[in-house]
């Protein structure tokens, strides 16, 4: 089991109020991404649901049973951290042992359990290394196994990838991916890479300054962002803003077109703009278009073959059925 | 680009090395020799340099006649008694300084090293009083006691020095791992600062050695550490320079060749935190 419940839960450090007070409910066996800018209190909510943090304001159940006031190892979850946080000076064996042989296991259930976890993550033959002979992402392993043998109620994980390469961190994305399919448990995991929150995540808690600004599924939030922010913030490259008379003509006082609901062709189409800077993905390549007279920069995906250069005239044309309409307070209409 | 030294510059600056290393070594080296002088051409004038009539009866003498051994034996229980207790009593004082910091906890920080510049010789009466009313004077124990208390200012500003420069996630994920606040220090938090703790007990070890004001004064016979063997060489019957060079020597000896062994491990931890 791995239900949390946070219940009008709020942090304040001295007069300043990080975390006004939010609700919500993370079902059993759910894959929830916080996600939001930094500095916008995602790590600080994850480390008030491990205990790290003391609660200015409400309650955290954890299946039901009031954890507000327990320490981070009586609430029977496990975390990895952004760091690793390995201990240096003990081989991987000890570490991934290390919460069995505080949990006062005999020696053989810790072996049982260590072997078991290093079978799972690929890490039997490096048992006996000590964490600097390892690579970032042998490193991030060790760091999970810790985390996978205490058998959690819960696994929460902060920023787990963000000192991995490129390569690395799709790997390990995967990694956690099919480890959350095979153990079924309830998983928080902390971000600000919104793919790795799209490609991960049964649940998105998207946050602002503390609040809680949309939970939905990641393609509930592609498709119908509550507010500009979610909808800015969700999608890559983000979603293109008008406002003025062409929004209104629409139907709103903003509209927003992602780049891959737009149609760029050199003659046809009713807004006509010049190609600023053009990045070449291979598959797709994305034109910034300037010169709107509707908003500064306006982003449009296009096949990867369409070739148009600095300077070019071009015409775009938004899909209507896939373009989103906010009223003057920002909200969805 | 690197810059370019002359063989000329370096031969100067050898040599003014080698100089200043030797004006700084002078007092040590003039003591060694001086104590395998006989009596009378220790205090030749001019002195002898190294044609001297050299003899070992100064050692001798020092070990057979005056007890050495007692006092080298009461210096090593007062400096490693003062050092445990000193460390004993630091490491918590320094995590919980460097890990749950409070407002005034920089504060706290300058007003213990501030003790240290108070003159000793300000507190010698209550100090006496209190160690006489406890009977703690001539102790080993009432010694370990002052020594501790007046080095502990200094060990918990290295210490803290050292922890601060742990990650504090680490001991985040003992805690998660269930560790209790002792499990955390003791398997987490020590072993990582090591080197800290080490260069600390060495450099305490050394500073408790040497203490010579309370270790005086506070003591007769029973607790006397090697300062008070060397002090006792200043009779009314007159100065015994060859004597009191080879009991000098045999005090400062021990606490050398530990500082030589150690000397690496020294300088990091009085450097440490000065550059990244």
């Amino acid at each position: 089991m791995g239900q949390i419940t946070l219940s009008k839960v709020a942090k304040r450090f001295g007069d300043a109020e990080v975390i006004p007070p939010l609700d919500l409910i993370i079902d059993d066996g759910e894959f929830v991404v916080f996600v939001g800018p930094s500095g916008c209190g995602k790590s600080t909510l994850l480390r008030l649901i491990a205990g790290l943090e003391d609660t200015s304001d409400g309650r955290i159940l954890i299946d039901g049973k009031d954890a507000t006031a327990l320490g981070p190892a009586q609430r029977g979850l496990a975390m990895v951290f952004q760091s690793y946080a390995l201990y240096p000076h003990m081989s991987v064996r000890s570490n991934i042992a290390f919460p069995l042989k505080m949990a006062g296991l005999d020696k053989a259930e810790q072996d049982r359990r260590v072997e078991g976890a290093a079978k799972v993550l690929n890490l039997t033959n490096y048992l006996d290394r000590r964490p600097g002979q390892l690579s970032g992402g042998q490193r991030q392993r060790v760091a999970i196994g810790r985390a996978i043998v205490r058998e959690p109620a819960a696994f929460l994980f902060d920023e787990p990838l963000s000192n991995l390469d490129a390569a690395l961190r799709v790997g390990m994305r995967l990694e956690i991916s099919e480890l959350h399919e095979r153990l079924k448990t309830t998983m928080i995991y902390v971000t600000h890479d919104q793919v790795e929150a799209m490609t991960m995540a049964d649940k998105i808690v998207v946050l602002n300054a503390g609040r809680i600004e949309q939970v939905g599924s990641p393609l509930e939030l592609y498709r119908t962002p509550r507010n500009l922010f979610v909808a800015g913030f969700i999608g890559s490259p983000k979603m293109s803003f008008i406002t003025g008379a062409e929004a209104q003509k629409a139907g709103g006082a903003t509209v927003g077109v992602r780049p891959e609901h737009l149609r760029v062709s050199p003659s046809e189409g009713p807004w006509r703009g010049t190609v600023g800077v053009s990045e070449h993905l291979g598959s797709d390549t994305f034109f910034h278009v300037h010169d709107t007279g509707l908003a500064p920069v306006i982003t449009v995906r296009a096949d990867g073959e369409v070739a148009l250069s600095h300077g070019d005239t071009v015409h775009l044309t938004p899909q209507a059925d896939k373009i989103h309409r906010f009223d003057q307070n920002g909200l969805r209409i | 680009m690197a810059r370019a030294v002359s063989t000329q510059r370096k031969a100067f600056n050898t040599v003014v090395a080698w100089g200043v290393a030797l004006l700084i070594a002078f007092p040590i080296i003039w003591t060694v020799l001086t104590s395998f002088k006989p009596e009378p051409q220790a205090v030749a004038t001019p002195p002898i340099w190294l044609g001297f009539d050299w003899t070992t009866k100064n050692y001798h003498d020092v070990v057979q006649q005056r007890g050495y051994f007692s006092f080298f034996l009461n210096s090593v229980i007062i400096a490693l008694g003062s050092t445990a207790l000193g460390l004993l009593i630091a490491i918590p004082a320094a995590w919980s300084m460097a890990f749950v910091p409070g407002r005034r906890t920089r504060d706290l920080l300058m007003w213990m090293l501030s003790t240290k510049m108070m003159p000793a010789v300000a507190v010698l009466t209550p100090l006496y009083l209190i160690f006489r009313t406890l009977g703690l004077l001539d102790s080993r124990l009432g010694l370990v006691v002052v020594l501790m208390l007046i080095n502990l200012p200094i060990i918990v500003w290295m210490l803290y020095t050292y922890f601060k420069e742990i990650p504090g996630e680490i001991l985040e994920a003992a805690r998660m791992d269930g560790a209790s606040l002792w499990n955390e220090i003791l398997y987490v938090l020590t072993p990582m600062a090591i080197p800290g703790i080490a260069s600390t007990l060495i450099l305490n070890i050394i500073l408790a050695w040497n203490e010579a004001f309370w270790t005086i004064i506070l003591t007769v016979t029973d607790a006397a550490p090697l300062t008070k063997f060397i002090s006792g060489f200043s009779s009314p019957q007159g100065l015994f320079y060859a004597k009191l060079s080879a009991a000098s020597t045999m005090a400062i000896a021990p606490i050398l060749i530990m500082g030589w062994f150690s000397q690496k491990q020294l300088v990091r931890g009085l450097t440490f935190g000065a550059v990244k």
